[in-house]
């Protein structure tokens, strides 16, 4: 009987190929009609050290980790102590070793998983040119059931530059791990592809926030290299080139932030990446950014923390930083993504309501979301683009006020190169005309106004993305979204009822609307990956909660699983 | 007061003043290096809407509310960043960038050194009083080992301080030159040859405190005039400023680097590189 649902780890030191076997698996797998999500756990090496990629396939969109790994293929063991707490297994789960690699270490083979040897480094070898990595896909392809028409086309394409002999040694050790599988009868044939007919990518967050930045209008960005960040800017590097936009490897964060500020002070979208230190660096150029109103998109790929933390492994810890962190009273946005795919949608609305709000915005992805790849359906396309509420009239005789009251709160603004609008935006606080002031009221006048732009805005239904129906509900944000969906989807599945409610808009608070949310609601989930449960506490600082109230809170670097969660929710039914 | 220059006529030093008054102390140099600047864009009839002046925090940081082009006054030390990126969006504007010895060396130093080495066309007057005058009087990274004036450092700094002009020419900036606030003249020929000069230009301008220094009033009769011509020689140069006793004005060098700037035309839509993510 095919499976719904596999999940998939390849292990093995740098040098084996297990990220590239893995997005080759991917991508096969998305070929011919599949869902699939990879992510990645390696330590903090540059080069070699302990690594595994983990796929999991499926006939549906994939929300999340799967609850065990049905399979795993080592092609050594080395160092893989260091992350087996991330390698669930069960009893039906099934490990692949090669026998010249030593014994299958202890705390995995605790697990009764059954093993299967196999030769990996052998059959490689006899062929010319020949890798472990294309044995072990091989190997996997033929237990999920991968029809040989993915794997041509990725071999093709990964190979082509290197030549047919490269593709011949691919081919050849693909073959001789899937006629070395075909024997294994493991019950892990993945069933067919759905076939919806939508439009499919191959996308990673990173990826995906980039994108939604270029069309939210972006065309600036000044950044700091850090994990997991990095790939949103090696990304936007080229296509913002492309887009006639720029791209700069700034000095420091404190440098990319603001030079982020400078580029927006002259009308154009702009956008740094960082990590939780690098935020941390940024908090005081980010309030910068509120007093004088010019707006900025930061993203922060969160990972585990404080300090430098694990670089390499995600965590939600960044949540009280983003939303308290400025100095001062600094209302500013905060907004997080629910998904991969909707790392797109996130970044291009954060775009949008930075400049029409004229604030900073701070995104939090996480590595979970950031590094991951997925195939998903096309994202729908959103309708929001960068406006900023430009000043008019500016040849009249009266003085432009940059800073003006308004009942919107926003004011309207010039930009270099628009005549009678010369200011100087500034960071000191100011009266209306922009001129710095440490007057009570003018004090309290741009207060006021800065934090009535959040206020009076129309946020509409992107606030969160809210689900299903009952007495119980989830209420989750970011990337344990995934994983409490899926778990929602399961009790649903076996006739129960959940709602799901993940906050997409952190900041500024929606009472009303998760009031609304909530309505009919006595028993509340709450979701989170912190040590010190951030969500939760934040939660109750700003919202009712109804009824009782149940925390399913733990660090990173292990995710959260949809069994977690189910059972967590079956707990409250 | 008139935002636009009036047609036809010559623009005049007051064109480019607001109508704001300075809150530096009676007897600040920063007063005539003002002077200067709105003499060099006046000179340079620079259009008010296509110019903007960047600074970080401090006494000479408020010169953007002193002036009637656009600006933006930010926090200690990033000015030079903020001009980066607004010129590296908007080539079109003329940005100039302002502060004092402690925003540009000191809480700002990173940032100082690759300006110097990046080389965006952008002019950066650093006015240099050797004290922190808005914090009271503090010293600066270009103050002497033994001023022991601060209660901060009552025995002196101890050590050395950076000598600007060494330290920008070191850096790789382009275009360097050192003027005296008591020549508001020549502050604005350097301010006009900077800004003509493309890329990274650094003047340098002594600038007395007289509050917290008084005895730099002293600065008058020390400077002088550099004596050279200006050379396109880094090495050149630097030989110079070393034989120099830190008070000679004029040029030291106007080099030939390429200024920093990415290329900004368009040749894709979003929707093919879109294409590149489709399975």
């Amino acid at each position: 009987m095919a499976v719904d649902s596999v999940t998939i780890a390849l292990v093995g030191s740098g040098g084996a190929g297990v990220m590239t076997a893995g997005q080759m698996l991917l991508d096969a797998a998305a070929a011919v009609g599949w869902y699939g999500l990879m992510s990645r756990s390696s330590g903090p090496q540059i080069r070699g050290g302990e690594a595994a990629a983990m796929v999991r396939l499926s006939p549906s969109p994939v929300h999340g980790p799967g609850d065990r790994f049905d399979l795993i293929v080592a092609f050594d063991w080395q160092n893989v102590e260091r992350f087996a707490a991330e390698l669930p297994l069960s009893a039906d789960s099934v490990i692949v070793t090669d026998p010249a690699q030593g014994a299958v270490p202890a705390v995995l083979a605790a697990s009764g998983a059954r093993i299967i040897e196999m030769p990996i480094k052998e059959l490689a070898a006899r062929i010319a040119g020949g890798r472990v990595n294309m044995v072990g896909l091989g190997a996997v392809a033929q237990t999920v059931g991968l029809p040989r028409a993915g794997i041509d086309a990725v071999i093709a394409k990964a190979l082509g530059k290197k030549g047919e002999a490269a593709i011949q040694a691919s081919n050849a050790g693909y073959d001789a791990g899937a006629k070395e599988a075909a024997g294994w009868g493991l019950g892990l044939e993945l069933a067919a592809p759905q076939g919806t007919g939508a439009v499919r990518w191959n996308i990673s967050g990173n990826e995906a926030a980039g994108l939604g930045a270029l069309k939210g209008g972006v065309r600036f960005c000044a950044a700091y290299p850090i994990t997991p960040a990095t790939e949103i800017l090696e990304w936007l590097a080229p296509n913002l080139a492309r887009t006639g936009g720029t791209l700069v490897q700034a000095e420091d964060e404190l440098a990319s932030i603001t030079m982020c500020l400078g580029a927006s002070f002259g009308g154009v979208p702009s956008l740094t990446a960082t990590a939780g230190p690098g935020l941390s660096l940024m908090t005081e150029a980010i309030g910068l950014g509120v007093a004088s109103e010019t707006p900025v998109v930061i993203i922060d790929v969160q990972r585990g923390g404080p300090s430098t933390g694990i670089p390499t492994k995600s965590e939600q810890s960044d949540l009280n930083i983003a939303v308290y962190g400025l100095h001062g009273d600094a209302p500013h946005l905060v907004v997080g993504p629910t998904s991969i795919g909707d790392c797109l949608f996130t970044a291009q609305w954060a775009v949008h309501l930075a400049e029409a709000l004229q604030t900073p915005c701070i995104m939090l992805s996480d590595q979970s979301l950031g590094q991951a790849r997925a195939v998903i359906d096309r994202p729908a396309d959103a309708p929001f683009t960068a406006g900023r509420l430009l000043a008019e009239g500016l040849d009249g005789e009266a003085r432009y006020k940059r800073y003006a009251d308004t009942p919107s709160g926003i004011s309207p603004v010039a930009i270099p190169g628009m005549p009678g609008g010369e200011h100087t935006a500034d960071g000191l606080e100011h009266a209306e005309s922009a001129l710095p002031s440490s007057q009570a009221a003018d004090h309290q006048t741009q207060l006021d106004k800065r934090l009535r732009k959040l206020t009076a805005f129309d946020f509409g239904p992107h606030w969160a993305e809210i689900e299903g129906e009952g007495e119980v509900a989830v209420v989750t944000w970011g990337s344990a979204t995934g994983p409490a969906r899926e778990a929602v989807k399961r009790l649903e599945a076996a006739g129960g009822k959940a709602r799901l409610v993940a906050i997409r808009l952190l900041a500024p608070v929606q009472p009303a609307k998760l009031a609304q949310a909530l309505e009919g609601v006595t028993r509340v989930l709450v979701v989170e990956q912190t040590h010190g449960a951030q969500f939760h506490k934040f939660l109750r600082a700003h919202y009712d909660l109804p009824g009782s109230v149940t925390v399913f809170s733990r660090p990173g670097p292990l995710p959260i699983r949809a069994r977690e969660v189910h059972e967590a929710l079956l707990s409250l039914i | 007061m008139d935002t636009h220059l009036k047609d036809g006529a010559a623009p005049v030093p007051g064109d480019y003043k607001s109508d704001v008054k300075p809150i530096w102390c009676p007897g600040c140099g920063d007063y005539s290096v003002l002077a200067g600047i709105t003499r060099a864009m006046a000179a340079m009839g620079l259009e008010r809407h296509n110019t903007a002046v960047v600074s970080g925090i401090g006494c000479s940081s408020r010169i953007p509310a002193y002036t009637s082009v656009y600006g933006f006054h930010g926090v200690h030390g990033r000015a030079l960043a903020v001009a980066s990126g607004l010129k590296l969006a908007r080539p079109d504007l003329t940005v100039l960038v302002f502060g004092g010895d402690g925003d540009g060396f000191s809480i700002g130093g990173n940032h100082f050194l690759h300006a110097c080495r990046r080389n965006v066309d952008l002019t950066y007057i650093v006015m240099d009083n050797q004290v922190y005058g808005m914090t009271k009087g503090q010293a600066s990274p270009t103050t002497e080992a033994d001023w022991c004036e601060s209660k901060l450092t009552p025995e002196g700094p101890g050590v050395n301080p950076i000598q600007p002009v060494a330290l920008a020419l070191s850096c790789g900036a382009n275009f360097v030159a050192r003027g005296y606030s008591g020549d508001p003249n020549e502050v604005a020929r350097l301010i006009v040859e900077g800004v003509r000069h493309p890329g990274f230009a650094v003047i340098h301008v002594l600038s007395p405190c007289v509050t917290f220094r008084p005895e730099q009033r002293s600065w008058k009769g020390a400077v002088h005039p550099y004596g050279r011509e200006p050379t396109d020689d880094p090495a050149q140069a630097m030989r110079a400023v070393l034989e120099d006793d830190g008070f000679g004005l004029g040029i030291f060098l106007a080099g030939n680097r390429r200024p920093f700037h990415p290329a900004v035309a368009a040749t894709a839509g979003i929707a093919e590189i879109e294409e590149g993510f489709a399975v």
